[in-house]
């Protein structure tokens, strides 16, 4: 199989991830409810925090809050709190029928990205934009200006999307050796939550703790995508911030694959 | 001999709504059931058949008071069962198929114990039917493992036993043979013959497999688009229907379609040949003649499907407009 | 007459029973999924641990911004940690007890539905205990640790109608969130993929009761109010402990009202399970 042929056959996969998410219509709009309302809810109390520290972090008021709403919309997209394919990956681990999946013409790893990255697709236009739109009804939004800072933050995004896999992916190989997954895929989200900055921006965070916060790969899912649609990069400093998650992506993928390749051992060996 | 369930013109619709465009829905009202009428008497096992959408299920939802039916009477035991619902549960007792009841990480003893308790068994008597069903099904030695580590077949018997733990009147059962293999079908429906004639318990089976019918119901009744279409033995059944077996021979060597008194050739592919014949005659002579006359490497034969019995007997229906469920 | 009253009697003492055979039944199918759960230990384990420090992020999160400022909304850090840990008890109760009925949906999807229908004990208890789950007193430790801590350290003048205000307001403000679970469970009936929309009411509910209302626009502290009753959850109660002014300027009685606005929730929630589950049982899906 080329190149070409593999390209097509993982476009096709994205293609029938985003499908499959497209059908459920009513779980979608409930979602993009559910959305608003922890958005509104956010929104007020950073405008709160705002109205007594204005520019902290970094932030004017208009900016704080478009950031509350791009956790909202890139909740799903990123799979912050889970809610992405992991899950499923894990229960094909455990009930052995990855062994199939180990049987396609298809590296594993980027067999399950390619079907993240249709799902993510989906997401972002699916619970991104509805939130998005009912928030600048109510509230002062900062916005991109220009077609270049909206192809950057679509980059970022994808860089995003991208890494947030690579996490989640290495999370669900565990279930090779541990029995359970559950448990680890909450505290994954557990991690994601707090370090991508969904429960606060990670400029507002105290000390090392920010550093920390912001050089971990958990920044690249919502803190760096959110900073290259407020425009907080200037010049080249948008690069290096694609620079920053596109480094995280390769090194986690790689890590990905080489679990996946011992993993893999393990199951030619024991039979599944 | 009193009837112990009783259905007269029942019928169920239900509202079918299908995205008609971008926004608008169309609205269509479906008879899953229409205008059903029978009874069964106390004591009797009857194979209730049908294809897939025919209604089956529907009904039996409505015999367990699940569904509320659209029109018509219905009782069982004397009760309305949609009204009656958790007073009538006591005293039926239902197997649905591939769900199982079972608490999957605990010893199957404690799944039985739990029923013991919400349905209020008293001890003496739990104790006496668990002996009885673990005795009969086999399964003295899977009360202390977890219902996990069963097989299909260990779980399936498992579960018939729980259903009949507070010794229920009737017993429902959605395809309770699916998916086993030959010594647990043979288990389960050895099991089914004695609760029936020794406790008096009244079955009602829905099956795919026409063997279950054979060896276990005097009386079947098939249902297709919601309507009663036989009710009566299963010879009449094959009779009605003109069903046919099919015997399927592999010969040695590429033949002509093979011409045989009592079959005919329907199909042939290679060296093997699939012979119909009529199902209430008997494949022994055909193969004794066949042997002689050809050179045989293997045969098998290929009990009729319901569908292809209901097909017959109906000239083959649209299939398209049933319903699923 | 006296028949008419002999029936109603009847009635009460039939529904009496129901209840108590439903709790019961709660009870016995509760136990049967500790012990299944007790077989991972090391995953209940990391699942309880787990959810304790999800909470707890979150309370971070709050910590944070009072790094930030010493007041927000005019609410102090302890001040706003007694709504959290009111607001967050009275969420982890109702979750603990009924938060397993959002997996109803699941249940009508998948045809497992009916083999609640087919048993002897009401279906809401055994929809209520599916899956239950004891790694859920997590969140409520966090919670009530955090509550405990506010309340040692609040500038409150403790009166004894203080002190019983505030078991009232965590019992009633459960309850308010269990009517919502379930109201949300009812909905599913009908919309079972919907699952999402009762978040919005219940965690949802939580994010916003465990701020200061003054945080808020007037407009979503009337519907938190008069729509979806989620301020008296702790709202109403808490301000009144705290001897902070009413945000909406109601009369100082409206404070509380928890325990009657509970009922009404509860009576309302009952009424929508036995309409969704009518409707199940007539269109079967």
């Amino acid at each position: 199989m080329g190149v070409r042929g593999g390209a097509r056959l993982y476009a096709a996969v994205a293609v029938r991830g985003f499908r499959r998410y497209a059908t459920y219509r009513v779980a979608t709009l409930a979602g993009v409810f559910t959305n608003t309302v922890f958005g509104f809810v956010v929104a007020y109390t950073y405008t709160a925090l705002w109205s007594v520290r204005p520019r902290l972090g970094g932030y004017d008021l208009p900016q704080a809050v478009t950031f509350v709403w791009l956790g909202q919309g890139l909740l799903m997209a990123t799979a912050l709190l889970g809610g992405g394919n992991e899950s499923e990956l894990v229960e094909r681990i455990r009930s052995g029928d990855v062994a199939i999946d180990l049987c396609r013409p298809a590296n594993l790893q980027l067999w399950w990205l390619a079907t993240d990255l249709g799902r993510a697709a989906f997401h972002l236009v699916g619970r991104g934009v509805l939130p998005m739109a009912a928030a600048s009804l109510v509230f002062r939004l900062a916005w991109p200006s220009g077609v270049a800072a909206w192809g950057c933050f679509l980059v970022s995004v994808a860089l995003g999307v991208v890494v947030s896999f690579a996490i989640r992916y290495l999370v669900a190989l565990t279930s090779f050796w541990l029995l359970d997954g559950a448990g680890v895929l909450l505290m994954a989200a557990l991690l994601a939550t707090f370090f991508s900055g969904m429960v606060l921006p990670l400029t507002v965070f105290p000390g090392w703790l920010g550093t920390l916060a912001r050089a971990l790969p958990w920044s690249a899912q919502l803190q760096v995508p959110a900073d290259v649609f407020l425009g907080r990069h200037r010049g080249t400093g948008v690069l290096w911030a694609l620079a920053f998650q596109a480094g995280w992506a390769v090194v986690l993928l790689g890590a990905g694959q080489l679990v996946q390749s011992v993993a893999t051992r393990k199951v030619v060996v024991q039979g599944g | 001999m009193d009837a112990l369930i009783q259905l007269d013109g029942v019928r169920k619709e239900f509202e079918v709504r299908r995205r008609a465009g971008l926004l608008r829905r169309e609205r269509r009202t479906v008879r899953a059931v229409d205008g059903l009428s029978f009874e069964v008497a106390r004591g009797e096992m009857v194979g209730y058949i049908g294809p897939n959408g025919a209604g089956k299920s529907t009904t039996i939802k409505m015999l367990t008071g699940i569904l509320v039916p659209s029109g018509g009477r219905l009782s069982v035991a004397g009760v309305d069962p949609s009204r009656e619902r958790t007073r009538l549960a006591r005293r039926i007792g239902v197997v649905f198929g591939q769900r199982t009841t079972l608490w999957w990480d605990l010893p199957l003893r404690d799944s039985y114990e739990l029923v013991r308790r919400i349905y209020r068994i008293a001890r003496d008597r739990y104790t006496a039917n668990l002996e009885a069903c673990v005795e009969l099904l086999d399964l003295a030695e899977l009360l202390d493992v977890p219902v996990r580590q069963l097989s299909l077949g260990q779980r399936m018997r498992a579960d018939i036993a729980a259903a009949l733990l507070h010794d229920p009147e009737v017993l429902y059962l959605d395809e309770p043979t699916i998916g086993l293999d030959v010594v647990s079908k043979a288990k389960v429906r050895e099991f089914l013959r004695q609760v029936n004639t020794e406790r008096a318990t009244t079955v009602l089976l829905t099956t795919h497999d026409l063997t279950d019918i054979e060896q276990l119901c005097r009386r079947v009744m098939v249902i297709d688009h919601g309507r009663l279409v036989y009710d009566g033995g299963l010879d009449g059944l094959h009779a009605v229907g003109e069903s046919e077996r099919t015997l399927v021979v592999d010969f040695e060597r590429e033949l002509p379609p093979v011409n045989i008194d009592g079959a005919r050739a329907v199909r042939t592919e290679g060296p093997r040949q699939w012979l119909a014949f009529p199902a209430a005659a008997s494949a022994a002579p055909l193969v004794a003649e066949l042997a002689a006359r050809y050179p045989l490497v293997d045969l098998s034969i290929r009990e009729p499907a319901i569908e292809d019995v209901i097909a017959r007997m109906y000239g083959g229906r649209d299939e398209a407009s049933r319903l699923p469920g | 007459m006296a028949d008419a009253g002999r029936l109603a009697g009847f009635e009460r003492r039939g529904r009496t029973a129901v209840a108590i055979d439903g709790l019961r039944a709660y009870l016995l199918i509760a136990g049967m999924w500790i012990r299944s759960t007790m077989v991972y230990r090391t995953s209940f384990v990391l699942m309880a641990v787990g959810n304790f420090a999800m909470t707890a992020l979150d309370f971070a999160a709050v910590a944070i911004i009072f790094g930030h400022t010493r007041v927000l909304g005019g609410f102090t850090l302890t001040e706003t940690a007694f709504l959290y840990g009111s607001s967050g008890v009275a969420l982890g109760l109702a979750d603990l007890v009924v938060g397993n009925l959002d997996q109803l949906g699941r249940r009508v999807r998948d045809g497992t539905m009916d083999t609640l229908l087919v048993r002897p004990v009401p279906v809401y208890a055994q929809a209520t205990a599916d899956r239950f789950a004891l790694r859920r007193l997590g969140r409520l430790t966090q919670a009530a640790v955090v509550l405990g801590w506010s309340m040692t350290r609040i500038d409150v003048a403790w009166t004894a109608v203080d002190v019983l205000l505030v078991p009232v307001m965590l019992v009633s403000g459960a309850a308010i969130f269990a009517a919502v679970y379930t109201i949300g469970a009812a909905f599913q009936f009908w919309a079972n993929d919907a699952a999402e929309v009762q978040n919005s009411f219940t965690y949802g509910g939580n994010a916003l009761t465990q701020y200061p209302p003054t945080v808020f626009a007037k407009d979503l502290v009337r519907g938190a109010t008069f729509v979806v009753p989620l301020a008296f959850v702790n709202w109403m109660p808490a301000l009144h402990i705290l001897g902070r002014g009413n945000p909406l300027r109601l009369p100082g009685w409206v404070d509380f009202c928890s325990p009657l606005v509970a009922l009404a929730t509860c009576a309302l929630a009952g009424f929508a399970w036995r309409t969704g589950l009518r409707s199940y049982r007539s269109t079967g899906s």
